[in-house]
């Protein structure tokens, strides 16, 4: 990350640092990870920041180190995501998100004749599969797939 | 082969080896179907059957199947007295009727809820139709008329009618695919099969091809499976008579055709196939019909371990 951007926000001491996030979807990552009601620190959120690929969106949570199983969760809407687990100022882990086989709690299912949408005790629960780089989630309970626009239907 | 205790929801879940050992056992259930025989094997036994959507043929064979050997049926009754109608939730139900009988029949409006049932249910739940979702014990009656009225293996058949909502012939095309039989589908353009279909089915090796006429096809199959196109399905009432009258079977349309032919429909027909055709040795509708007794008292004995 270049200076200029360092002024715009700052390095964090400990926590989670989400770099390489799909441009455009940085909130949509913070809301699949349940922040901030999930986390007491700082939570910066940078959009449209300049990369090496073009435009990305880096999200840095104060105080709060990230499970790579939570993490994955947002394999569906930034793929290309990297996980930074910083102490001290120091990067101590840093791990590329791989989209589940299996997701569960994420996302509606488009079908709104399927169970899952409707006042029953579950949650939605999805088999993920890629296929020629797009991915598609498939609703266990009706068998519906979804493959354009994930992120409009998050939970 | 080991199926007591398996919640039958969807024919995807089924190999070639299952369900040919579903429909041999429904073969040595015939003549007690036909109340040739009888049978005590399910005595002591008591099936629960929830339907939460009007049902005729499913529930009757249903009931038919379980007394024919012996068995006992707890019907869920009218959804107005019931504690649905106080908005009880499906899972509750099945908690509470799983605690009452041996194995459930369900048939419920949303697509899944027999899936949601089987996460809550302790005894094997037999799905009966869930929305426009699956229905497999209609695919096992259908797979069973084939193999006894036409033949199961290098089998060329078309599906006509309404082939998007027609939860019938979806279960019936997974099942299919696996014999790799030779699909061909005939539909109006509104009620076509649903392209996320198409592709698992070709995935699965069966050869589909989309025809737009009867005619186009009828001196090439072995049989031909009709389906009921619901008028509310079109908001313009002259399309639907437009289409309806295109996809029908008359007595004009099987003059030439081979004797082998076999018509086959899942009920209640409405005008699709002109009651001339009832005659003929091509009909077999009625005998589908019946066939759902001995296929269903196939997969009650197979799940409650009364047969192996």
């Amino acid at each position: 990350m270049g200076e200029e951007e360092e002024l715009r926000v700052r390095r964090i001491e400990n926590g989670t640092v989400i770099d390489h996030i799909t441009a455009g979807q940085a909130l949509n990552v913070t809301k699949i990870l349940g922040i901030p009601d999930s986390s007491e620190g700082v939570v910066s959120v940078l959009l449209n920041s300049p990369g090496k690929c073009g435009k990305k969106d880096v999200v840095k949570i104060e105080n709060r180190e990230l499970k790579v199983t939570e993490v994955d969760r947002i394999a569906l809407i930034a793929p290309n995501a990297t996980i930074n687990i910083i102490r001290n100022f120091n990067v101590s882990q840093k791990k590329k998100v791989h989209i589940p086989e299996f997701m569960e709690g994420v996302v509606r299912c488009i079908n709104p004749n399927c169970i899952s949408n409707s006042n029953e005790p579950i949650t939605s629960r999805f088999n993920v599969t890629v296929d020629d780089d797009n991915l598609k989630l498939r609703c266990i309970y009706c068998g519906r797939v979804i493959s354009e626009n994930i992120a409009k239907h998050l939970l | 082969m080991r199926f007591k205790d398996h919640h039958i929801i969807s024919m995807t879940s089924f190999s070639k080896d299952m369900i040919d050992h579903i429909l041999e056992t429904a073969e040595k259930m015939e003549p007690i179907a036909r109340g040739k025989q009888k049978s005590d094997l399910l005595s002591g036994k008591v099936l629960a059957v929830l339907f939460f959507e009007p049902s005729t043929r499913t529930r009757m064979s249903f009931e038919t199947a379980m007394y024919r050997l012996g068995g006992n049926v707890l019907n869920l009754g009218s959804i107005d007295a019931s504690s649905i109608a106080k908005g009880e939730t499906l899972a509750d139900t099945i908690r509470v009727v799983d605690s009452y009988a041996d194995a459930i029949v369900l048939r419920h409006p949303k697509e899944g809820a027999a899936r949601l049932a089987s996460e809550f249910s302790a005894i094997p739940i037999l799905n009966a139709g869930d929305g426009a979702g699956h229905h497999p014990t209609q695919t096992l009656l259908d797979l069973y008329t084939i193999k006894r009225e036409s033949q199961l293996e290098g089998l060329k058949i078309a599906l006509v009618g309404d082939l998007k909502y027609g939860r019938t012939v979806h279960s019936l095309c997974y099942a299919l695919s696996l014999y790799g039989a030779q699909i061909t589908m005939i539909s109006p353009r509104e009620l076509r099969m649903p392209e996320e279909i198409i592709n698992d089915l070709e995935n699965r090796g069966a050869k589909v091809t989309e025809l737009d006429s009867i005619e186009e096809a009828i001196n090439d199959v072995d049989v031909l499976y009709m389906t009921r196109i619901q008028k509310e399905r079109f908001p313009d009432p002259a399309e639907f008579q437009k289409v309806a009258n295109r996809l029908k079977i008359t007595p004009d349309l099987l003059k030439n055709v081979r004797p082998e032919l076999r018509i086959m429909h899942p009920l209640p027909r409405v005008n699709e196939i002109h009651p001339e055709v009832d005659k003929t040795v091509h009909a077999c509708y009625f005998k589908q019909a019946f066939y759902g007794v001995p296929v269903r008292m196939a997969l009650v004995a197979l799940v409650l371990g009364a047969m192996k």
